[in-house]
């Protein structure tokens, strides 16, 4: 190189200026940049070692090594967006899509599964990404409403910390690879008749996907068919056993029902049906509306659930001692023999004016037991309900909908025999997460290596693919074929709104491996199965129809009538004791559900019902047991639960309306491999929970020990009596007292007349004036219409420490207030959105107008022009603006950018944000009705709140409109404002609750 | 410095010690400027003050990198201790502006010798107090938004809110003390011209001190605008506190909405003002041996200002409790309840014993004539006034209408670390004065010498 200058770079500069200082280090540059090295590297324009040329390449910094570098981070690149690239043509859209207009979101009809059972929804999309889920109205378990898991499942879809690629013992193989060492495989198993493969599935409903199974058992006859979900109906299946001999499935009609009793059921928010019976409760306790007679409800329960909440009479009992009042109601309605008074006197005190209330009703009442009550109560209950003649009018009974209702604990012990006995070569783990919810005394994280190869389909990279040698990431319900049966049979198609973004499989195609046709795509094994189930010749228009329509019209399996078999009730098993210990319960939580939803933080950080507890499950106790236990603090200490030699350490909290002597714990928490909102989160109750004991067992120790448990709890426990009767909060009475004076509901509240203000009237009469009814009455305290606002309104989730500091961001919120004793209150709840206040105390104390009111009566927030004196805040006395403290807003994440709703700015740090009435419905809705030259329609909007909601307890529409919804609410006699003394004049009212109380209890 | 031989201590009543002259006062003043030898307290004292300083802006760093988020506000406590702080402050510096002005005006002597580092205490006050509304802010750097700036948006801020008010108010009320510290700083800063050595120092003061030569005309314009600008003061004493109290009783938030916040927070600012000015000056006079001329008559008189203020907050905080229960409203029953027996009982009732309790040992003359005690209640009073506005701001804000959004307050280290900063900040300021500019009028003080009354009493 010496006929060249040397070649110059940025750190031979440095080097050459180093130690000039002042004038000299001008003088320096300038002697440099004179040289004709200096020029040549400038004109080469990019440093040299930003790419190493030919001639002087380096170990460090050559052009090897920036290849190996971009090839490495290309591959890198790949990795970190994970989406399969397909061909990429930048260009408008030259054909454009059917009926897609940008900027307009399109609606799919397909179906959510919780323990294989399906609500039919439709989902959201723009411009090809599904961006929130609603029910779908034509669908019986969803009739429009929504629950929080359906709603959240668009968040799991975009989770970063979904599984993206196929391993093997953690290192990345590809799928062809997987396919041809898994047929390898199954052609060794070919010889042995499949003897030595086993499938363990979650529950499953699905028709295309039981045939499936049936061609695997076809080919490999000895192959083994095993199901386990850990919050699955277990005692209802072996109850259908029991009182039928065969299995069977139950569904209720609460339309017809004037009486329920409720046997530790949570009807109203859990199980497969709970958005339609909800619908069908709220509509029986609608008083004006109609005429219908208002129902009734005893529930029996030992901890507060969104049904008990709704309850007129609720009863505190412990889970075991459900059984003793099922028994008494069978005693006194006579269709068991035995002693009527039991050594409860809160029991006796109920049987008499519930069985008399029940007989008044007959054929018109329902008895219902909880999904986690033992199979004896549920047989009682079906024996009750036949000689209460329910059977046919609002009890149906129909073939199962499970593909294979098998009893899945001993499943799952067959499994377990065979893994001990050396039996499985080939183990097939699509979903679930055994290795983290089985009974613990199978310990089935070590039992599953026992089979010789593992192969686990899931969303995650959990607990259960830790101990398997292949993980093959699954699909999201949203990315493939797919159907399932609702609650009463009816089959829906789940259609996919998106490429699998990570090029994941479905266990469809896992179980089509085993067949002759390995490549068969997910949508034809679907379609090709209901080609052969359909009949017709129009089939192509048959099938349009379904998918579109989200459910296959009259697949809803026929009731039939069977008659509960005389031993069902024959023997009677003396419940065991207390003695001194404790009862433990499991309940799966109302977020993360067995643990399946402990990865999706609007789930862990929507308060759950009642408790009001994000990111956390706890040791629940009730208030009379602190003092026992030694507790000091409503929450936080620590308790060491032993239970059959297993202990676990759990921080306590005192949850009032609680059965005393029980403790009561939330599964799906404590998860170590779930992904990073789901590690290192609450405590792990399968540590105690044995296959005996699924739901609930006497015999738990508690003792306190050391430590201290931070709970992020949104609300404290407030009552509405004693000091707070003043505010007149919560509008309730009975509904005899009601129906006497309807003023009795508003009894002391007062409210300012109209004129009291100097400010001039502001004329809302002209146009729309948007408004909203709550009523109280109906709602459950669900919460969905929590994550529907969250999901439609890009809210962001800020983490289990922030929501300790009060900086929780969700715009909806529901407040629970307890009425009479702190040990046995009743509970109301009352969703709070933004009040859109006519005179907004916000509004005036804005110095920058970034809150103001629109002619339609709406408090629009201008999140552009807020500066973050968080003056409204403070002002606001409903307390529903939320500050962005921080950035809370996922500005990073590429693929939860995908999640947001192109029609609502995504908030930076230091704005103010609240409930807007969803005004971006409104204003498409606008723009719609103004190019057809007309007014918006009375239920064309429906904020996010109002669509989700079960029990349509949340109206919106035009108050100027005499013939809308809403206007001839806040007709109702009910209607009150919340805080209506302050003269803030919300456009959002309340309808005060009613309890309908038997007077015989009452007395 | 030889003359101070000559003075003798001043009796009880004496506003400035007997044996001053003219010469000897202006050698006692210009000398702690102008001499070459810094003392060691000063030192310490000023390092002590960056010290916190850079702590402010470690804080400030923090905040403006990360947002507000680093304080303990939350849902439904918006605001916390930068609020109090800014109010705090605020009151401080009334002080300051009342010695000067209003006293001018009504003819009280024995200010001149006080006003100077009382403006410049206000000064300093308002300097810390103005800069919380900013940084309290979500995104403050678009705190312009507040001012009315033409802009080709057509936006312009919400008139109705205290808050612009507040702007107007304050940003008034900084330029106003800063024009009235410096116009009487001119004739100070040519007596230091004249008599500073290094041709820098003269340089500099000659500059500042706008061609001042003592003439008579120069004398009677000077006079002129002194009072004029003491005209225009006086109203800003009274207007900014209730301004700021506008704050708080514009909002409907229980325990804020009340009438009677404006005459009870001036008054609650005069008395935190004294408490700083006595603060101060019972440190500053032992330093430098001003005894002289900051006499135990002037802290007599301004512990009687704190006490007469003093009692008018208590008397406010009686009505306030009083107010509630005779106005029946349920609300503000809770929150007076919840004041004194809530979670925030403990900050309550040290609030009463500083601001109603400690007040009244004022009346004994043995405790205002004992300048240490003196001092010592003087950061009672402080520190009761910066609970006061804790108190009326977070336990008002954290249990309010709704219980089911009640949560209590917890401040973060960041809230502490900028609180304390701004007492770094205010004293760096405050060594930096007392360093580079006469700390007492030179020639107001020399007014009060009995050799200027003989010659106005002859001329007469």
């Amino acid at each position: 190189m010496s006929d060249s200058p040397q070649k110059l770079d940025l750190a031979a500069v440095r080097a050459r200026l180093e130690g000039a200082r002042g004038p000299e280090y001008w003088r320096s540059l300038n002697e440099l940049s004179a040289t004709p090295e200096f020029k040549e590297m400038v004109e080469r324009e990019f440093p040299r070692q930003a790419i190493g040329w030919s001639e002087d390449e380096n170990p460090d910094q050559g052009r090897r090594n920036f290849l190996k570098l971009m090839g490495a981070s290309l591959a890198l690149g790949g990795l970190a967006a994970c989406t399969r690239q397909p061909t990429e043509f930048i260009m408008p859209y030259v054909r454009q899509p059917e009926d897609l207009i940008p900027g307009r979101p399109m609606f799919f009809a397909t179906a959510t599964t919780l323990n294989g059972v399906a609500t039919g929804v439709l989902a959201e999309s723009h411009e090809g990404r599904p961006t929130k889920i609603e029910g779908n109205p034509e669908h019986p378990a969803s009739l429009g409403a929504l629950d929080v898991y359906s709603q959240a499942s668009v968040l799991g879809l975009y989770d970063p910390d979904r599984s993206q690629t196929v391993q093997l013992n953690g290192a990345i193989r590809s799928w062809p690879y997987f396919v041809t060492t898994f047929r390898d495989q199954l052609a060794q198993q070919k010889a042995k008749g499949g003897a030595g493969i086993r499938i363990l599935t979650e529950t499953i409903t699905s028709p295309t996907m039981a045939a499936q199974l049936k061609a695997v058992q076809a080919i490999y006859p000895q192959a083994k068919w095993h199901q386990w979900d850990p919050a699955g109906p277990h005692s209802a299946r072996a109850a259908a056993m029991l009182a039928f001999g065969q299995p069977v499935n139950t569904y209720y009609d609460f339309s017809k029902a004037n009486v329920v009793v409720s046997l530790d059921a949570d009807f109203l928010n859990s199980g497969p049906a709970s958005l339609r019976y909800a619908r069908q409760f709220a509509q029986r306790r609608r008083v004006g509306e109609g005429g219908e007679k208002m129902n009734r409800l005893y529930v029996a329960e030992p901890f507060p659930t969104p049904t008990g909440t709704k309850a007129d009479h609720r009863l505190l009992l412990r889970a075991g001692d459900i059984e003793k009042l099922a028994w008494t109601l069978a005693i006194s309605l006579g269709v068991a023999q035995g002693p009527k008074e039991t050594d409860n006197g809160d029991i006796n005190r109920w049987t008499g004016p519930v069985s008399r209330d029940l007989e008044e009703n007959k054929g018109a009442c329902i008895v219902i037991a909880g999904e986690q009550q033992p199979p004896i109560v549920h047989a009682v209950a079906a024996i009750l309900n036949e000689k209460l003649g329910n059977v046919g009018t609002t009890v149906f009974y129909t073939d199962p909908i499970e593909a294979n209702p098998v009893d899945q604990v001993a499943s799952l012990n067959d499994l377990v025999k065979d893994l001990d006995a050396g039996a499985v070569d080939l183990l097939l783990i699509l979903g679930g997460n055994p290795a983290f919810t089985a009974p613990v005394e199978l310990g089935m994280r070590d039992r599953l290596k026992k089979a010789r190869t593992r192969v686990r389909l899931g969303l995650y990279d959990d607990e259960t693919s830790e101990v398997c040698q292949w993980h093959i990431n699954e699909t999201h319900f949203l990315e493939t074929w797919g159907d399932a049966r609702a609650f009463d049979g009816t089959v829906s198609i789940q259609q996919p709104l998106i490429e699998p973004l990570y090029n994941g499989r479905s266990a469809m195609q896992l179980l089509q491996l085993f067949t002759e046709q390995p490549d068969t795509t997910p949508y034809n094994i679907v379609k090709n199965y209901w080609r052969d189930q359909h009949k017709g010749l129009d089939f192509e228009q048959w099938w349009r129809r379904s998918i579109h329509d989200g459910l296959i019209a009259g697949s809803a399996l026929p009731p039939k009538t069977i008659a509960v078999r005389g031993e069902a009730l024959a023997t009677r098993v003396a419940p065991e004791k207390l003695a001194g210990k404790f009862e433990v319960i499991f309940r799966p939580d109302p977020g993360v559900y067995d643990g399946r939803f402990a990865n999706n933080g609007w789930l862990q950080e929507f308060p759950k019902p009642v408790t009001k507890l994000t990111w956390d499950n706890a040791a629940f106790i009730s208030p009379r047991d602190k003092q026992r236990l030694g507790i000091n603090s409503n929450a936080g200490e620590m308790l060491k639960l032993t239970y059959q030699g297993r202990s676990l350490n759990a921080p306590v909290f005192v949850q009032p309306a609680m059965a005393e002597g029980t403790i009561v714990l939330h599964l799906g928490y404590g998860r170590t491999r779930g992904g990073n909102a789901a590690n290192g989160m609450g405590f792990n109750p399968y540590g105690l929970r044995t296959a005996k004991a699924l739901w609930h067992d006497v015999g738990l120790e508690a003792v306190k020990t050391d430590g201290e448990h931070a709970f992020a709890a949104t609300q404290d426990y407030h009552a509405l009596d004693a000091d707070n009767a003043d505010r007149h909060i919560i509008h309730r009475g009975t509904l005899a007292e009601f129906k006497k004076n309807p003023e009795s509901v508003h009894e002391g509240a007062e409210a300012p007349p109209r004129s009291l203000t100097i400010y001039p009237e502001w004329d809302y009469s002209k146009g729309y004036a948007w408004g909203m009814t709550i009523d109280l009455n109906a709602c459950t305290g669900c919460s969905a219409c929590i994550v529907a606002c969250q999901a439609e309104n890009n809210i962001a989730v800020v983490g289990k420490d922030q929501v300790r500091r009060g900086r929780i961001m969700q715009w909806m919120r529901v407040d629970a207030y307890y009425q009479g004793s702190e040990a046995a209150p009743a509970i109301y709840n009352q969703p709070v959105p933004c009040m859109q206040c006519e005179n907004a105390p916000c509004e005036l104390v804005c110095p920058v107008q970034a809150t103001s009111h629109s002619s339609e009566g709406l408090n629009d927030m201008v999140y552009n022009r807020c500066v973050g004196t968080r003056y409204c805040a403070n002002n606001c006395p409903y307390k529903v603006r939320r500050f962005n403290f921080f950035l809370f807003s996922d500005y990073e994440t590429p693929s939860l950018k995908l999640l947001q709703n192109p029609d609502v700015t995504v908030r930076s740090r230091g704005v103010m944000e609240k409930c807007t009435y969803c005004v971006q419905r409104i204003n498409a809705a606008k723009i719609d009705s103004e190019r057809e030259n007309r007014k918006i329609r009375d239920g064309e909007i429906q904020t996010a709140c109002e669509a989700s909601c079960p029990a349509q307890a949340i109206v919106f529409g035009d108050i100027n409109d005499p013939n809308s919804r809403v206007a001839k609410l806040k007709k109702d006699e009910r209607n009150y404002s919340l805080l209506a003394d302050l003269n803030t004049r919300p456009r959002t009212t309340y309808l005060a609750t009613l309890r309908n109380p038997n007077p015989e209890i009452e007395a | 410095m030889a003359d101070q031989q000559v003075v003798e201590r001043p009796t009880e009543e004496q506003i400035i010690a007997p044996g001053y002259s003219f010469a000897s006062v202006t050698d006692q003043i210009a000398a702690v400027v102008l001499t070459k030898h810094t003392p060691k307290f000063w030192f310490a004292a000023f390092s002590a003050a960056l010290g916190l300083l850079f702590l402010f802006l470690l804080a400030v760093g923090q905040l403006l990198v990360y947002g507000v988020g680093v304080w303990g506000l939350r849902t439904p406590v918006f605001w916390g201790w930068a609020i109090t702080n800014f109010v705090w402050w605020i009151g401080i510096g009334h002080a300051g502006t009342l010695i000067s002005a209003i006293l001018l005006l009504l003819n009280q002597r024995w200010r001149n010798s006080i006003n100077r580092f009382a403006e410049a205490m206000t000064l300093f006050a308002v300097a810390c107090a103005g800069m919380f509304p900013i940084l309290h802010l979500g995104r403050p750097w678009l705190m312009y938004w507040l001012f009315p700036y033409p802009n080709t948006m057509g936006i312009e801020p919400n008139f109705r809110s205290p808050l612009v008010w507040d702007v107007f108010a304050v940003s008034t009320y900084a330029t106003v003390s800063a024009l009235f510290w410096f116009v009487g700083l001119i004739p100070d800063l040519a007596t230091l011209r004249d008599r500073a050595k290094p041709r820098i120092l003269k340089v500099a003061y000659g500059i500042l001190s706008l061609g001042w030569r003592g003439s008579a005309r120069h004398w009677s314009v000077y006079e002129t605008a002194s009072l004029l600008l003491a005209g225009l003061a006086t109203p800003l004493v009274l207007s900014v506190h209730t301004v700021v109290s506008f704050d708080f009783t514009i909002g409907i938030v229980p325990g804020w909405h009340s009438t009677f916040f404006p005459p009870y927070f001036v008054a609650g600012a005069i008395y935190s003002g004294f408490a700083m000015v006595l603060a101060l000056a019972i440190p500053l006079r032992q330093v430098y041996g001003l005894q002289g001329l900051i006499t135990d008559k002037h802290l007599d008189n301004a512990a009687k200002v704190m006490m007469a203020t003093g009692l008018i907050v208590g008397y406010s905080y009686i009505m306030e409790a009083f107010a509630a229960w005779y106005g029946g409203n349920t609300y503000e029953m809770a929150a007076i309840a919840h004041r004194m027996f809530g979670p925030y009982k403990v900050y309550y009732w040290i609030l009463i014993s500083c601001n109603v309790i400690a007040p009244n040992a004022l009346w004994f003359k043995g405790i205002r004539r004992n300048s240490a005690l003196l001092f010592v209640w003087s950061l009672i009073v402080l520190v009761g006034m910066w609970l006061e506005r804790f108190v009326i701001i977070v336990s008002s804000l954290a249990q309010d209408n709704l219980p089911g959004s009640w949560r209590l307050f917890h401040a973060t280290r960041w809230d502490v670390f900028t609180f304390l900063g701004t007492i770094g900040l205010f004293t760096f300021l405050f060594f930096l004065f007392i360093r580079a500019l006469p700390m007492i009028s030179i020639f107001e003080v020399r007014t009060l010498l009995p050799q200027s009354r003989v010659k106005e009493e002859v001329q007469g």
